[in-house]
């Protein structure tokens, strides 16, 4: 298997990597306001994402192929975020001039709207501190919103509580 | 070591789970001691909560044994009960004043104990052995067309390795995909218990096919002979163990075997844990782990990539859970129980490279390197079997509509090859359409549905992740 992808290697996948795959959205589309960015890149035989949009901006036409992602009719609910059995979706905004909001699910106790928690890159690195802004549940999973620097938009992708 | 005082394993806040079904206290004595469990708590996850662990001794070099499976498949948890020997003590409820004792090597045989008293003769349609996900799809499928269903399983509760999963399932909404396997297990027992025709055995072991399609079943102290026009096979799988030195030691389990008691228990099977193997077992129970409490430090790989799912690993590595790929475990350490492990960098043949050892300490060593498919009864019955390491080992021949080579006999779910819940399930119902086919004739609407479930099984199988049961599959599949 000489073509096994980095991130099989690894368990982390590269922004540049995503946009390979057509998952990654373009900036001026974020600029206008929420949207999803699905980090799901392998051929896996799963649909609940599609199934999860009330919009329908995620399509698969077969069970395991790529989710494809239609930016403009994705409205950034994060309807998909508290769904995806892989934890996979993210929604992005950078529709602000001094920040960006980035929403990641979260399966462990929630922080509160208020809180600052430390902010975690893909490969579990600590990217600082960031304010909650918002918290939905759905069956015990959540999507946490945190507010975060833009730069860092693309980066974040899990949040952790502080030690009290 | 006995009681250990002070300790209590028990979770109490978890982010999924609630153990709203802990019941109330229950006394029982472990060695002539008093240990407290509570109501819907197996033996051995009451044990373990009070940081009792040694179960008994093994026969040859008196060496302790504690948890691995968990789920009644291996032997490590043999205690005798009240006088009765061979206990396996993690898939038998607490109950009130009990006496449980090590096994120190062979038991003595029982003289107190009285064998079975009771027998019952029983006829169905169809007899279905195992109560997980393919167990309990096929019983329900089978219901609705008007058939008399017996449903056996081992285990004092039924839903298998469904109970074990908090994660959510992947598939389609239709398959119950979203929901977490104890929530689909919970909904699948329910509905069982709300069909007339289908009578659940619970805590008895099909023990074998005799001429006549009878079957032999067994509980503690009754015997059945059952007559059934179509058995259904759906006994799951075990966990894969691993050679190395020290891996017997205390602390070291199946990856399942630490599910069981931290997701159905609510039981931490450790504190800081290394994880061998990186398929979506592993990766999966080191996410669970965290969720628990407790600090994964690593996963160990032997392959150069990782053998799960691409989300899955995603899910660990935002957490800074380490996968060492090209790496495996080396040995095991600890006086009376695991306190660290080696690991070391693998060569292209997965020989062990000198110098690269790391010590890691660790209370809990996990072993997550594959199942096999539990075909015990299938063999007996004399099904003919073919090894398929993709598959999972020795699994049985069998027709698309999973009839094996024994006429009536069906196998579905990880008896028939390692594969996952999702297929479980679809493949329960296409053995119970199967079997109601033989046994009502080709029913139009059985057909019809039959026929639907195998296509959409073929394409979910046609993922890429799925490439090598695919082609295992190929190898077995009889006319
Ligand atoms: S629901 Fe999640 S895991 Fe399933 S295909 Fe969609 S993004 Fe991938
Ligand atoms: S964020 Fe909402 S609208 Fe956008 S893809 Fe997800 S579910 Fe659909």
């Amino acid at each position: 298997m000489t073509d096994v992808p980095g991130w099989k290697k690894t368990g982390i996948i590269t922004v540049e990597e995503l946009k390979k795959f057509g998952l990654i959205p373009p900036e001026e589309r974020l600029k206008k306001g929420p949207c999803v960015i699905v980090e799901c890149p392998e051929e896996i035989p799963c649909n609940i994402c599609v199934s999860a949009c009330p919009v329908g901006a995620i399509s698969k036409e077969k069970i395991y192929n790529i989710p494809k992602v239609d930016w403009e009719k994705c409205t950034g609910c994060g309807n998909c975020v508290l769904i995806c059995p892989g934890l996979a979706c993210f929604v992005v905004d950078l529709s602000h001039d001094d920040y960006a909001l980035v929403t990641v699910p979260h399966e462990f106790l929630p922080p509160k709207v208020g809180e600052k928690v430390i902010l975690l890159g893909r490969d579990g690195r600590k990217l600082g501190e960031g304010e909650v802004v918002r918290v939905i549940e759905r069956n015990k999973t959540y999507a946490i919103t945190v507010k975060v620097k833009p730069e860092l938009a693309m980066e974040v992708r899990a949040v952790w509580k502080k030690m009290k | 070591m006995i009681a250990v005082p002070g300790v209590d394993r028990r979770i109490y806040q978890h982010p999924i789970l609630d153990f709203k079904w802990r019941g109330r206290k229950i006394k029982f004595y472990f060695e002539g001691k008093e240990v407290i469990g509570y109501e819907g708590e197996s033996i051995a996850a009451a044990l373990y909560a009070n940081g009792i662990e040694i179960w008994s001794l093994s026969k040859k070099y008196n060496r302790p044994r504690g948890p691995f499976c968990m789920i009644g498949k291996c032997s490590s948890c043999f205690c005798t009960v009240d006088g009765r020997p061979n206990v396996r003590i993690c898939i038998e409820p607490v109950k009130e004043g009990i006496h449980v004792q090590r096994q120190k090597g062979l038991p003595d045989i029982p003289t107190t104990w009285k064998t079975a008293e009771e027998e019952e003769i029983l006829e169905t349609d169809i007899l279905i052995i195992g109560g997980g996900p393919a167990g309990l799809s096929a019983a329900l499928k089978a219901s609705e067309y008007d058939v008399n269903i017996i449903l056996v399983d081992e285990h004092f509760k039924l839903g298998g390795q469904l109970k074990k999963q908090t994660h959510k399932f992947f598939g389609s909404k239709e398959l119950f995909g979203g929901l977490r396997g104890f929530q689909i297990a919970e909904k699948l027992t329910e509905e069982i218990k709300k069909r007339k025709n289908i009578r659940v055995l619970t805590q008895t072991t099909a023990y074998g096919l005799f001429r006549g399609n009878w079957v032999g079943l067994a509980s503690y102290n009754k015997l059945y002979r059952v007559k059934a026009k179509c058995i259904i096979v759906a006994t799951g799988a075990h966990e894969n163990y691993l050679a190395f030195p020290g891996n017997d030691l205390i602390g070291v389990m199946g990856a399942g075997g630490a599910q069981t008691l931290m997701n159905e228990y609510g039981i931490l099977p450790g504190k800081n844990v290394v994880v061998v193997g990186s398929g979506n077992v592993g990766l999966i129970v080191s996410y669970q782990l965290l969720q628990a409490g407790a600090n994964v430090k690593c996963i160990v790989e032997i392959l150069p990539h990782i053998g799960g799912w691409f989300v899955h690993a995603a899910k660990v590595r935002r957490y800074g859970i380490p996968i060492y790929v090209k790496h495996t475990v080396k040995e095991a350490i600890g006086k009376e129980r695991v306190e660290k492990v080696i690991i070391t960098q693998v060569d292209e043949k997965f020989q062990p490279i000198p110098g690269t050892e790391k010590e890691i300490e660790c209370d809990l060593l996990l072993l997550a390197v594959g199942l096999t498919p539990d075909i015990r009864f299938l063999a007996q019955a004399g099904c003919k079997m073919k090894w398929n390491s993709a598959l999972g080992g020795f699994v049985a021949l069998r027709t698309r509509y999973l009839e094996t080579t024994v006429p009536g006999v069906f196998v579905a779910g990880d008896a028939s090859k390692i594969e996952e819940a999702t297929t479980a399930m679809i493949e329960g119902q296409i053995a119970a359409l199967s079997a109601v086919i033989k046994i009502k004739g080709p029913i139009e609407k059985a057909v019809k549905e039959r026929e639907e479930l195998l296509k959409f099984l073929e394409e979910y199988r046609k993922s890429p992740v799925l490439r090598r049961t695919r082609e295992g599959l190929k190898e077995v599949v009889i006319e």
